[in-house]
């Protein structure tokens, strides 16, 4: 798992335009300057907005990728909530915290 | 003449993106208090507006997170996201690099702080501008407080901050205002988007507006977590006005909670001693 690297590709595509369009256009030669699973690739192949969420993608980055993915807002909120059900508890990152 | 104005208002993008699906007599009452703030920010004739904001990963990431960074530049730009998903068109919006050097030079006598000469706002900031100078006229010095990325900056270290800032300020010959802005408690761009604790909200503005340093720097990030949500980080922003603005009391001008727009609509000022 490189939640890292998944929140660093969203992260650039949300604000670098030069960046979005590789990965619309040109998905498997930008990913590979990545460093993520299968798993990864796939739910961002797939704009699964339910697993990234419970991987741990932020909701300040995720929100951005539902929206260019043409998710309306519920629609969005929605997707996370089924993300829950059919994957279980966020896996990592902010909202998996457990504090000491 | 230094610091001429200091206050605080929420920044949530649903404030302008979703404006249409939030009742309109509280939305109305939101935007007319925005409005308040506006006058008597213009009343207080400012030269530039510094916004201390709680960005959300549009310029900083974990590759290289500052505590605290300030922009310095004559131009930004903004919003960053989807000027059609935030409800505000993508303009640019005038700095003022010198000034920022100035400030930038004296505030690091006291804080470690990073300077970005290249910034694109986000909804953090475009939001407040949008309703507090909306011909973008006014001379804007962004400011960043890590909120969004654990570790992230102690509340000692804000408080502090804002206190060096009012410092760089005090040094200036310009009329300089200072707005923060940032959630108290909410859970945005999660499943639990539009959960307010208002009880929690009402408790921290007491002690902003009374200024209550030992209290305002007491809250644990773990508290802060599971009382007020990730949204609940963003109080660093208030507690540098509350720095910046020390011995001075405040006034709650509109506290709300507002669901669709995932927070607890707050605008509240400071007066300046
Ligand atoms: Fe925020």
């Amino acid at each position: 798992m490189s939640l890292y690297y998944v929140q660093k590709l969203l992260y650039q595509i949300n604000r670098d335009e030069y960046a979005l369009a590789r990965f619309n256009e040109n998905f498997d030669s930008f990913l590979a300057e990545y460093r993520l699973t299968e798993e990864e690739i796939l739910a961002l192949r797939n704009a699964d907005i339910g697993l990234l969420y419970v991987m741990g993608v932020n909701g300040q980055i995720l929100m951005h990728f539902a929206a260019m993915s043409s998710f309306a807002w519920d629609a969005y909120l929605d997707a996370m909530r089924e993300g829950i059900r059919k994957h279980g508890p966020v896996r990592a990152g902010l909202y998996a915290t457990v504090w000491s | 003449m230094s610091l001429v104005f200091a206050g605080v208002c929420s920044h949530g993008p649903g404030i302008t993106g979703r404006a249409d699906r939030a009742d309109a007599t509280v939305r109305d009452a939101l935007y007319a208090s925005f409005d308040r703030l506006r006058s008597a920010l213009e009343a207080s004739r400012p030269d530039v507006l510094i916004v201390v904001a709680a960005e959300h990963f549009a310029n900083f990431f974990m590759d290289n997170m500052p505590a605290f960074c300030m922009g310095m530049s004559d131009t930004y730009v903004g919003p960053i996201e989807d000027p059609q998903w935030l409800g505000i068109p993508r303009v640019e919006i005038p700095g003022n690099a010198a000034l920022s050097l100035q400030l930038i030079e004296s505030v690091m006598t006291d804080i470690d702080l990073a300077y970005a000469q290249e910034w694109k706002f986000d909804h953090g900031i475009m939001v407040p501008l949008h309703f507090l100078t909306p011909e973008y006229t006014l001379p804007i010095i962004p400011v960043n407080i890590n909120c969004q990325g654990p570790p992230l900056t102690p509340l000692t270290r804000c408080y502090d901050f804002g206190r060096a800032l009012r410092r760089a300020c005090e040094e200036r010959a310009e009329r300089i205002a200072i707005i923060g802005t940032g959630g108290i408690s909410h859970w945005p761009a999660t499943p639990d988007s539009g959960k307010i604790n208002e009880q929690w909200d009402r408790e921290f503005l007491n002690h902003f507006v009374n200024n209550r340093r030992d209290a305002l720097v007491a809250y644990t990030d773990e508290e802060i977590y599971r009382e007020a949500g990730q949204g609940g980080f963003e109080i660093r922003t208030f507690v540098a006005i509350a720095g910046a603005t020390e011995h001075s009391r405040g006034e709650i001008w509109f506290y709300e909670p507002i669901p669709i727009f995932a927070v607890g609509a707050t605008i509240a000022v400071m007066s300046i001693s």
